[in-house]
């Protein structure tokens, strides 16, 4: 208990001391915003979709959520270069421990993150339906950073150094983003489209907060919990499974 | 209290622990030396249980690192070779972090991260974040982590690497005060002779992962007819650069050096 504790104590040490890496991190979620909440607004609304930066404030919460997770995860491989791995995995502790409280930290970090983005959404216009949902969000929002703070972790423990990083931000952290529904309607999407986003576990996350903030959603609110809560199962034993096979 | 038999390890094709057997006493200190790359931290790896061995069999303190894991990691302190610090934490918050993993009660714990700070001459800068802090207070504060939660077995990797002459003297200081207070049993490796032959009572030289000669240092000295370890070391492992990144200019000065003699 103490192990987890201390090392959940850890990450948000370390968060509270990078002032620059959270402004940075939140400047990104602002620019979408307001791009393309504001850029792309009049054209959503002719098109008889209502107000688009009701539409993409929960998309936009969901992907700072889920960049701040797997790059908590992926924080592993600073670790493992810095040396401080070496301290945590020699420790007499269960390395299941060592690797629940990292992630219980990253978690931590990423509602943090995806609230402070909350707050940006709500001085930009963003008005939720019903503010008696916020548990039903805030269960949304720590299912998505579970999902993707134990695939983070699954990956950190997998990659030997720095080079993949570029890869799996190209090739796998984008297009979960961009493939989830986050920015469009899953309405009447071509099919390949329509099927990736249907295997995308973030389109259950965004789904959920929107069924949470504005009331209504493509699935309902009780596919998307059940979709992640299997997602998140799944992936946290790989996670653990691949953390306890690392070799220093 | 340390049994090896026949311990090897391989990287791919390189053999970097080739058939190593050797006995830590209870209570002793025991030096590993050998130049770079002859198997020193690779072997400490296996006694620690960060690395599989290949083959060959290990007990610690009657323990099978491979096997027993959690047992032989609370018999042992470890000051690793390369950086092992969370920068972004202060010194206080490293040890007392190490204090939790190692179950260090919170009281007990508050005293001994006083005491080893005080005594590497760290307490004044605790609250400080490490990053900033030099190479050598960095070292120090590595080697106060091993000795936070009074282990039985030291394992102590080049720890007086970076460090001033007087760090080094606390050092040595210390763990022979700890080795006869508290009967510590230590195994070590330096390249600095001078410091095996002040604390260790026996001494293992390896070379390309073989254990060359094992012995007090005057044994090695009469074996070697050589009157300084240095001499010793150097006549049982040659006078080459070992180390693979060692450049052609370092090498013919080498030679240089040789051909003078
Ligand atoms: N993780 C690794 N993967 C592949 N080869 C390795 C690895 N670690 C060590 N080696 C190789 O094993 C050999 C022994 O290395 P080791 O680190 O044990 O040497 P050492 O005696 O500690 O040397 P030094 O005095 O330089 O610290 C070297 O040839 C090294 O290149
Ligand atoms: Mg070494």
């Amino acid at each position: 208990m103490k192990t987890i504790y201390i090392l959940w104590l850890r990450e948000l040490l370390r968060y509270k001391r990078s002032r620059v890496q959270i402004i940075a991190s939140l400047g990104q979620p602002t620019l979408y915003l307001f791009a393309l909440g504001f850029g792309l607004g009049p054209v959503f609304l002719k098109a008889g979709n209502g107000s688009y930066l009701q539409f993409i404030a929960p998309g936009i919460i969901a992907m700072t959520i889920l960049f701040s997770s797997v790059f908590a995860g992926i924080g592993l491989l600073w670790d493992r270069q810095f040396g401080f791995l070496k301290e945590t995995l020699i420790a007499p502790v269960p390395r299941l421990e060592i690797m629940i409280g990292k992630t219980l930290g990253s978690v931590t970090v990423a509602i943090i993150q995806g609230l402070l983005v909350l707050v940006v959404c709500l001085i930009a216009g963003f008005r939720p339906a019903n503010w008696a949902v916020i548990p039903v969000a805030l269960f949304f929002m720590v299912m998505v950073a579970l999902v993707f703070g134990a695939l983070g972790t699954a990956i950190g423990s997998t990659l030997q150094d720095m080079q993949g990083f570029q890869l799996v931000m190209n090739f796998l952290v984008l297009p979960l983003f961009f493939l989830s529904g986050a920015l469009f309607p899953l309405n009447n999407l071509p099919k390949i489209l329509d099927a990736i986003t249907r295997v995308n576990p973030l389109t259950y996350g965004v789904d959920g907060l929107r069924a949470a903030f504005l009331g209504s959603s493509h699935f309902s609110a009780l596919t998307d919990a059940v979709a992640l809560a299997a997602v998140a199962f799944v992936l946290l034993w790989v996670g653990s499974y691949s953390f306890s096979k690392i070799q220093i | 209290m340390i049994h090896v038999a026949n311990l090897t390890k391989k990287f791919g094709e390189n053999l970097a622990v080739n058939d190593v057997s050797f006995h830590v006493q209870k209570g002793e200190i025991f030096a590993f030396l050998g130049p770079n790359g002859a198997g020193k931290t690779t072997t400490i790896k296996m006694l620690t249980t960060l690395l599989t061995p290949t083959g060959g069999q290990i007990q610690v303190n009657g323990f099978d690192p491979l096997r027993q894991q959690m047992q032989v990691r609370k018999q042992i302190g470890i000051v690793f070779q390369d950086p092992s610090l969370d920068g972004e934490l202060t010194a206080f918050e490293n040890l007392d972090l190490h204090g939790v993993l190692y179950h260090v009660p919170r009281k007990q714990r508050r005293e001994r991260m006083e005491m080893v700070l005080k005594l590497f001459d760290l307490w004044e800068r605790r609250n400080e974040l490490v990053k900033k802090f030099s190479g050598g207070m960095k070292r120090r504060l590595e080697i106060a982590r091993g000795l936070l939660h009074a282990p039985l077995i030291l394992f102590l990797d080049e720890p007086t690497l970076g460090l001033d002459p007087q760090s080094r003297n606390q050092l040595w200081k210390q763990v022979k005060h700890l080795n006869e207070s508290e009967g510590v049993t230590v195994f070590l490796t330096t390249h600095y002779m001078d410091e095996a032959e002040r604390v260790a009572q026996r001494i293992a030289v390896i070379d390309h992962g073989k254990i060359v000669a094992l012995g007090s240092p005057a044994e090695l000295k009469t074996r070697t007819n050589t009157d300084s370890l240095e001499e010793a070391f150097l006549a049982l492992t040659g006078s080459t650069i070992r180390d693979e990144s060692a450049t052609s200019v370092d090498q013919m000065r080498q030679f240089g050096k040789m051909w003078r003699r």
